[in-house]
């Protein structure tokens, strides 16, 4: 991303969105990340993604946990506030802040340490809460931090920069999302921004969980001969299986899209993805098919990436289940949350 | 027909104790009789000792009756209910010389019920309920209410009072109304019929009861969630605190719930751990609203982490620890006080937090509301700890009261309009010399936003390594805890103060303590108490220390903790303060109280007769 501080002041010749912002107000810290790491692709497509969407920086709330990619939310978006969390403890920070304020959109970034090892139990469980989050792990197989060893996505027979080899089976969080019954599961890579903006805006737009899967090599640990997650081994060995484009409400009709072999898929919020196959056999709707469908592609060595799953029809989105109010609780008046001392002195009867 | 002994009257000052299996549905009829004492105008405490089980393991339930009023156990076994032939030797070996024995005379008399200074009474319950009602199960459950009839006629409870509240239970099922007063006259009139009613040991009317209720801390606790405007509760199950998000549950389902739409203002989020319940607890209270976890030792343990972070990047959040005994799973039903140094220094690093020490359910409703207040005015963590004995068991306590003006203390928040007219906001700047400072919300304004982190962050709120940087954060957060003792409840001196003894105690140890001063008042022993409602400790503390010469510290845990705390944290002299423990897992009763400060003071004969001296 940007590895010397710019200024904040816009020439006027860039282009602005709807609430006329420009690119540059999107932007966070500088980052501190090693140059060339896949995590500062996916912290520019980020804000290409909210630029895109016209969205309020305010409206954006940032949550991570500990580690390399768990850094980045200090990198975009600098109107928006940001939590970093303990280590792989983000989902209990989203679940908790989506439950006091139902009204702003949490995008979650963790990477495979976090969310794969320490952090898994958490995220298997917001997954199955069903928090309305857009969840992004920054997957690169290795600590970074802590210099290179390997991490719970790592393939097997994956060589480690000092030489080992990995031996233990890997955790899909795709395989895994989907067996949970996420309701929007994606896969990208850092190297293929024009796919990933898209699938991160229908992500936050999503009603529900969104998990999406970035294979993102860290030039420093895991960008060499023999590993699986290096930039070479991804270029020659991801699948582009579906490409989704988003269409934000206003923009419905003004989209042109080939009859046959698309498929559009209307959102919550009114905004639509299409989804383009670029796989015949393969159909996003359908949660099993999806599931095999990744798993045989994977015995092959093969990253399906695209939005691999949507199911919009779901109706267990953590405040839909809760009955929640659609006033955010945060923001109901202690007027309406208090019984009240007349209340108070009639349930004393019941203690007698 | 049993001979009776000839026992002095003793009006209003007994105790029961009930022997049952556990899961036989044991615990409706001894709260009949409880309730039934209280509404006859007669103090009473209950106080039960179930096991960490569904079914089938023994449990047993105390009353005491208590003209004097006072809270604590007793100590002793006046009548014992013998209900479980399993824990007999047990049950026969509790009862006080002179006492009595109820056991259930259907089957031939047990060997272990022969003692010769008691009175055994034997009564064929079983057989009387089987010959009058069908059902295993019907029969197991009216057997208890039988037992609670033939406990009327013997303590002389009023029949009217018992028949109200059987029909406040039982009001909407009849038939269960007609079972339960059947099943009640089958023991009442048995006892009239066989037995020489009232014992020696009886219940008469008085009124020292009005204007108080029957409860416990748990469901006073999450009351005082719903009235401090709590929104989010997120928890994991774990006794002795479970209860408490029940309560505050229910108390939302009745007073929360728009009754248009059926929304509800309010969230209850059953964890996956309790390390996911205090990050769904600090990331609602992050984002404004009001948000607490009950739990109890082991969850404490795993919530050391989140806690840490909540000190330092200054995130309000309010933990219920209703305690019980540790280490480890330790036993689950029984009650101490050993969390204390785990919660006041919780987490890694250097780290102090605010802790409230509620001595009863009346306390548990009004402490429930100042740690929301509290925490969102320091904004930190704020422990509420509770214990088994305050949370689980019924305590007869002053009617709640709710003062109308109440509005929450937000703290610094700064709004939308504030930050607007900001020319730049800083997260971590100490702007008014308090060592608090201002914070925004998500979603208000962007001048607002800022970094929640625990790694080193300077107080512009951005990260940092540098050494002074840090120090300025580090060295803040120190002044906020010291003046954190401008807002926490005082503690609370009973005694003029200038006695040269004292005593310093702490939560449930109250009504032991209390009774034990009364006691030895009555052998011209006269003492100072205080009883520490919070730490930080404030400067009544460092005084009542510094003003006596000698401090008899009353705990329910085997490492004193409260006593170390007090070293550490006041400049107290450590030989001036002589621990009294209780850690059985049982409640505290005076005994150990009196004894240990007698047998301290006698080896202090100089001391002694200070005290003696003394008037009041």
């Amino acid at each position: 991303m940007s590895f010397i501080n710019k200024p904040k002041v816009a020439h006027p010749s860039l282009p602005t969105n709807a609430l006329g912002l420009t690119r540059r107000q999107y932007e966070g810290a500088m980052s501190t990340l090693c140059a060339g790491c896949g995590h500062d692709s996916i912290t520019a497509a980020i804000i290409e993604a909210c630029w895109g969407l016209d969205m309020r920086p305010e409206q954006l709330a940032k949550l991570s946990g500990i580690g390399c990619s768990s850094k980045t939310t200090a990198y975009f978006v600098s109107g928006a506030h940001g939590f970093n969390a303990v280590h792989g403890r983000m989902p209990s920070i989203a679940s908790g802040a989506n439950a006091a304020n139902r009204e702003l959109t949490y995008l979650g970034i963790s990477g495979d340490g976090d969310s794969l090892s320490i952090g898994l139990g958490q995220l298997v469980h917001v997954i199955r809460r069903n928090v309305n989050m857009l969840y992004l792990i920054e997957n690169n197989g290795v600590y970074g931090l802590t210099k290179g060893q390997f991490s719970a996505s790592a393939d097997i027979g994956t060589q480690a920069k000092k030489g080992d080899v990995n031996q233990t089976p890997p955790i899909d969080p795709v395989l895994l999302a989907l067996s949970l019954g996420a309701t929007f599961v994606a896969r990208g890579f850092s190297g293929d921004k024009a796919q990933l903006v898209p699938l991160i805006q229908a992500g936050l737009r999503h009603n529900g969980f969104a998990l999406i899967d970035v294979l993102s090599p860290c030039v420093t640990f895991n960008d060499h001969e023999g590993s699986t997650k290096s930039y070479t081994f991804m270029r020659e060995h991801y699948h582009a299986a579906i490409e989704a484009d988003f269409v934000p409400p206003a923009e419905e009709i003004a989209v042109d899209y080939p009859i046959g072999e698309a498929i559009p898929v209307q959102l919550h919020d009114g905004s639509r993805v299409v989804l383009r196959k670029l796989d015949a056999s393969y159909d996003p709707t359908d949660r099993s098919a999806a599931y095999a469908f990744i798993e045989d592609k994977l015995k092959q060595k093969e990253f399906v990436t695209g939005l691999i799953h949507i199911n919009e029809s779901s109706t267990t989105e953590f405040h839909t289940l809760n009955k929640s109010s659609p006033v955010p609780l945060n923001r109901i008046p202690y007027e309406a949350l208090s019984p009240g001392s007349a209340e108070l002195d009639k349930l004393m009867g019941r203690y007698r | 027909m049993p001979k009776l002994a000839a026992a002095p009257d003793r009006v209003n000052d007994f105790v029961v104790k009930f022997a049952n299996v556990n899961g036989t549905g044991s615990a409706s009829a001894n709260s009949l009789i409880m309730k039934t004492i209280f509404r006859m105008g007669v103090p009473v405490t209950g106080k039960n000792y179930f096991p960490s089980n569904i079914q089938g393991l023994p449990t047993w339930y105390e009353i005491r009756v208590t003209r004097q009023g006072y809270a604590a156990r007793a100590g002793r076994v006046d009548i014992m209910v013998a209900m479980n032939a399993e824990t007999y030797a047990k049950d026969v070996r509790e009862v006080a010389s002179g006492g009595y024995l109820i056991y259930d005379a259907t089957w031939p008399r047990s060997a272990l019920l022969q003692r010769g200074d008691i009175t055994v009474i034997g009564v064929p319950l079983a057989k009387m309920v089987n010959e009058n009602f069908d059902g295993v199960r019907n029969r197991i459950l009216l057997k208890n209410i039988a037992y609670a009839g033939l406990l009327a006629a013997l303590l002389n409870l009023d029949l009217e009072v018992i028949d109200g509240l059987m029909r406040q239970n039982y009001g909407k099922k009849p038939k269960l109304l007609d079972s339960n007063t059947k099943a009640l006259r089958l023991g009442y009139d048995y006892a009239k019929e066989h037995l020489s009613c009232p014992l020696p040991l009886r219940v008469e009317h008085m009124d020292k009861t009005r204007g108080h209720i029957m409860i416990d801390g748990n469901t006073a606790a999450g009351l005082g969630c719903v009235y401090a405007g709590a929104t989010v509760g997120a928890w994991y199950p774990i006794t002795p605190s479970t209860s408490l998000m029940d309560a505050f549950k229910g108390f939302c389902e009745r007073y929360r719930v728009d009754s248009a739409t059926g929304t509800r203002n309010y969230a209850v989020i059953q964890a996956e751990d309790e390390l996911a319940a205090i990050g769904m607890v600090l990331g609602a209270s992050w984002n404004g609203a009001r948000a607490f976890t009950p739990t109890s030792g082991p969850g404490i343990s795993l919530m050391n982490e989140f806690v840490g972070l909540a000190y330092y990047a200054e995130v309000p959040c309010v933990i219920f620890d209703v305690q019980r005994v540790g280490p480890s799973t330790g036993m689950p039903t029984r009650t101490q006080q050993s969390d204390i140094m785990l919660c006041a220094y919780a987490s890694h690093g250097d780290t102090r937090h605010v802790l409230l020490f509620p001595a009863n359910p009346e306390e548990c409703f009004y402490m429930a509301v100042q740690a929301f207040d509290l925490a969102e005015r320091l904004q930190t963590p704020v422990f509420v700890l509770s214990d088994l004995d305050i949370g689980m068991n019924d305590w007869m306590c002053r009617d709640l009261k709710w003062d109308d003006a109440y509005r929450p203390d937000r703290g610094k928040m700064l709004s939308a309009e504030e930050l607007a007219g900001l020319d730049k906001f800083y997260r971590y700047v100490d702007r008014d010399d308090d060592a608090i400072p201002y914070r925004t919300l998500p979603g208000v304004n962007p001048k607002g936003a800022y970094f929640t982190r625990g790694s080193g962050h300077n107080q512009y709120g951005g990260y940092t390594e540098d050494s002074a940087e840090y120090q300025v954060v580090l060295d803040r957060l120190k002044r906020k805890f010291a003046n954190a003792v401008k807002y926490v409840p005082r503690a609370e001196l009973t005694g003029k103060g200038d006695n040269e003894i004292g005593i310093l105690s702490v939560g449930s140890c109250d009504g032991a303590v209390r009774e034990a001063i009364d006691a030895l008042e009555r052998q011209k022993l006269h003492l100072d108490y205080l009883r520490v409602r919070a730490f930080p400790f404030g400067s009544e503390v460092e005084k009542f220390l510094s003003s006596h010469k000698r401090i008899f510290v009353v705990e329910q845990n085997r490492d004193a903790q409260l006593r170390s705390l007090l070293t550490l944290e006041t400049a107290v002299e450590k030989s001036k303060l002589k621990s009294i423990l209780s850690y059985s897992g049982f409640p505290m009763s005076c005994e150990p109280i009196v004894d240990g400060i007698r047998a301290a003071l006698a080896e202090e004969p100089r001391l002694s007769a200070v005290t003696t001296k003394s008037t009041r």
